[in-house]
C-alpha cells in the first residue's frame, strides 16, 4: 500500500519509485536485513547507471556470493550471479568476448578480496574496462559474521571473539598499487557524493574501483556494539573528504579518520586496446 | 529560518516544496529517513505495515523542500519525493519550458 502523505498529490494512480523501471520488483522487498546499507548502496548504483547515460541493453552486471553478492539478481538488466569470488573473472570473459558492453560488478569485501582477491589485482594491473564497486561491511554478512580480510584490527566478529589480532587491507590503496585507474570511496551517507562518484567510474575507460562503506547492524554491528544509527553516527562524525588524497593518506580508522573522495583517476590503454596494438594492429586497421 | 545577515535576493529566492510518496510494505523500519531529514518532516507512524515494521508517515509535509535525501538513503526502495506543481519553483521550470514541450 502506498501513502500520499500530502493531499495534493497527483492523481490517484499508485506511486512508482523512480527507480522501479530498474528493479526486478517483483522481488522487492529484497532480503537485506532492516539497517543494512547494501540497499543504499545499489540504489545509488541503479542512479548512477541512470544518470551516466548508459545504454541499459549494452549494460550487464555480475555479482558474487554474499549478501552483496545479491544485488545482480535485484537489477532489472542482463545479471549474472557468480560463484563465490569469480565476480571479476566472469566480467571479464563477458567484456573480451563482447566490448561493446558496459560491464559492472556489484559484490561484498569478501567476495572481491579474499576469495577473490587474486582476481581483482590482476585485472586492476591490466585495466580492464569494468566497474568494479564493493561493499565494505568489514565482515562476511552472509554466513554471520567471520572475520573478513577488510576486518579492522581488534575488532569483534564470530571468529575473533577476543578482537582480531589481524591487520585490514586498505582496498583503494590496494586498488592503486594494483593498476586501477579510477580511485573512490564513500559511504552509503554520502548519497550525492557517492552517486556522482559511481558515474564517473562508470563512464571512466579502464579497471575503474569504488568503495562504498555500509552497515551491517546484524553481524558486525551487534558484536561492535554499533546500532544501525551509531554505524551512521561514526561515518558522519568521523569522515574527511579529500578528494585527489594521496593514497597512503587514505585511512579507514576509528582515531585517524575515515578519509573519503574520489582520490585517483588516470587514462592509460585499457586490457582490450592495449591487446590490440600490441598483439593485432591488423586487426584494429582492418576494424577502423 | 534564522539569518545571520539577510541575504540581498531573500524576497526573489524560492525554496522547493515536494510531496513525500511512502510505499509503505517495502519500508523494514530502519528508521534512516526520519533520523536525517534536514526539515524533521517525518516520524514513526503506529501503524504495522504487512511485514510488521512500523513505516514513517509525513509529519510535517508542508516543510518539505524536496531534497530527495530520505530517498537516495532508504535501503528498501520505500520512500521517495516529486516537487509539488504547486510551488514557484515548479511554476518556474514549467514558464520555462519551449512551447510545444511536453516534459
Ligand atoms: C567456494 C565458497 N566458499 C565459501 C562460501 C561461503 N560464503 C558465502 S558468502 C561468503 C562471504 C561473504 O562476504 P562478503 O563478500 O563480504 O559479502 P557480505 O555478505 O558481507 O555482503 C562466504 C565465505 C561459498 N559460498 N563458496
Ligand atoms: S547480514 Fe549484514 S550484510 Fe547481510 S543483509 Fe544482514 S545486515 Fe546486510
Ligand atoms: S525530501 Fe528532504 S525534506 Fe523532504 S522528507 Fe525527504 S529528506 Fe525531508
Ligand atoms: S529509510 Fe526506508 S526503510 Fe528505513 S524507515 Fe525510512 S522508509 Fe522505512
Amino acid at each position: 500500500m502506498t501513502t500520499k502523505s500530502n493531499a495534493q498529490a497527483i492523481g490517484e494512480k499508485q506511486a512508482q519509485h523512480p527507480l522501479d523501471d530498474l528493479l526486478r520488483t517483483d522481488r522487492i522487498p529484497h532480503i537485506w536485513c532492516p539497517g543494512c546499507g547494501i540497499g543504499t548502496a545499489f540504489a545509488a548504483t541503479l542512479t548512477a547507471i541512470k544518470d551516466s547515460g548508459l545504454d541499459l541493453g549494452h549494460t550487464a552486471m555480475v555479482s558474487g556470493i554474499g549478501c552483496s553478492g545479491r544485488g545482480a539478481g535485484y537489477a532489472k538488466l542482463d545479471s549474472y550471479h557468480t560463484t563465490h569470488g569469480r565476480a571479476i573473472p566472469f566480467a571479464t570473459g563477458l567484456k573480451l568476448a563482447n566490448p561493446k558492453l558496459n560491464v559492472v560488478v556489484f559484490s561484498g569485501d569478501g567476495d572481491l578480496f579474499a576469495i577473490g582477491g587474486n582476481h581483482f589485482i590482476h585485472a586492476a594491473r591490466r585495466n580492464m574496462d569494468l566497474t568494479v564497486i564493493c561493499v565494505n561491511n568489514l565482515n562476511y554478512g552472509m554466513t554471520g559474521g567471520q572475520v573478513a580480510a577488510t576486518t579492522p584490527h581488534l575488532a569483534k566478529t564470530t571468529t575473533t571473539p577476543v578482537g582480531n589480532p589481524e591487520s585490514p587491507f586498505n582496498l583503494p590503496l590496494l586498488a592503486y598499487a594494483s593498476g586501477a585507474t579510477f580511485i573512490a570511496r564513500w559511504t552509503i551517507m554520502h548519497g550525492r557524493d557517492m552517486v556522482e562518484s559511481l558515474t564517473e567510474a562508470l563512464l571512466h575507460r579502464g579497471f575503474s574501483f569504488v568503495e562504498i562503506l555500509s552497515p551491517c547492524p546484524i553481524n558486525y554491528g551487534r558484536r561492535n556494539k554499533e546500532k544501525p544509527l551509531e554505524t551512521l553516527k561514526l561515518y558522519e562524525e568521523k569522515s574527511i573528504i579529500k578528494n585527489n588524497a594521496n593514497p597512503l593518506e587514505i585511512t579507514l580508522d576509528a582515531e585517524k579518520g575515515i578519509v573519503l573522495g574520489n582520490f585517483y583517476k588516470e587514462s592509460r590503454p585499457s586490457c582490450i586496446e592495449s591487446y590490440d596494438r600490441t598483439c593485432r594492429p591488423d586487426f584494429l586497421e582492418q576494424s577502423s | 529560518m534564522n539569518f545571520w545577515r539577510v541575504p540581498l535576493d531573500a524576497q526573489d529566492v524560492s525554496v522547493a516544496r515536494g510531496i513525500v510518496h511512502i510505499i509503505e510494505d517495502r519500508c523494514k523500519g530502519c528508521g534512516y529517513c526520519i533520523a536525517y531529514c534536514p526539515k524533521e518532516v517525518l516520524a514513526f507512524s503506529d501503524r504495522f505495515n504487512k511485514k510488521g515494521y512500523h513505516p514513517p508517515y509525513a509529519r510535517r509535509p508542508e516543510e518539505c523542500v524536496n531534497c530527495h535525501y530520505c530517498e537516495i538513503l532508504c535501503p528498501e526502495f520505500a520512500i521517495f519525493t516529486e516537487l509539488d506543481p504547486s510551488c514557484p519553483q515548479a511554476k518556474e521550470l514549467e514558464s520555462d519550458k519551449q512551447p510545444g514541450q511536453s516534459n
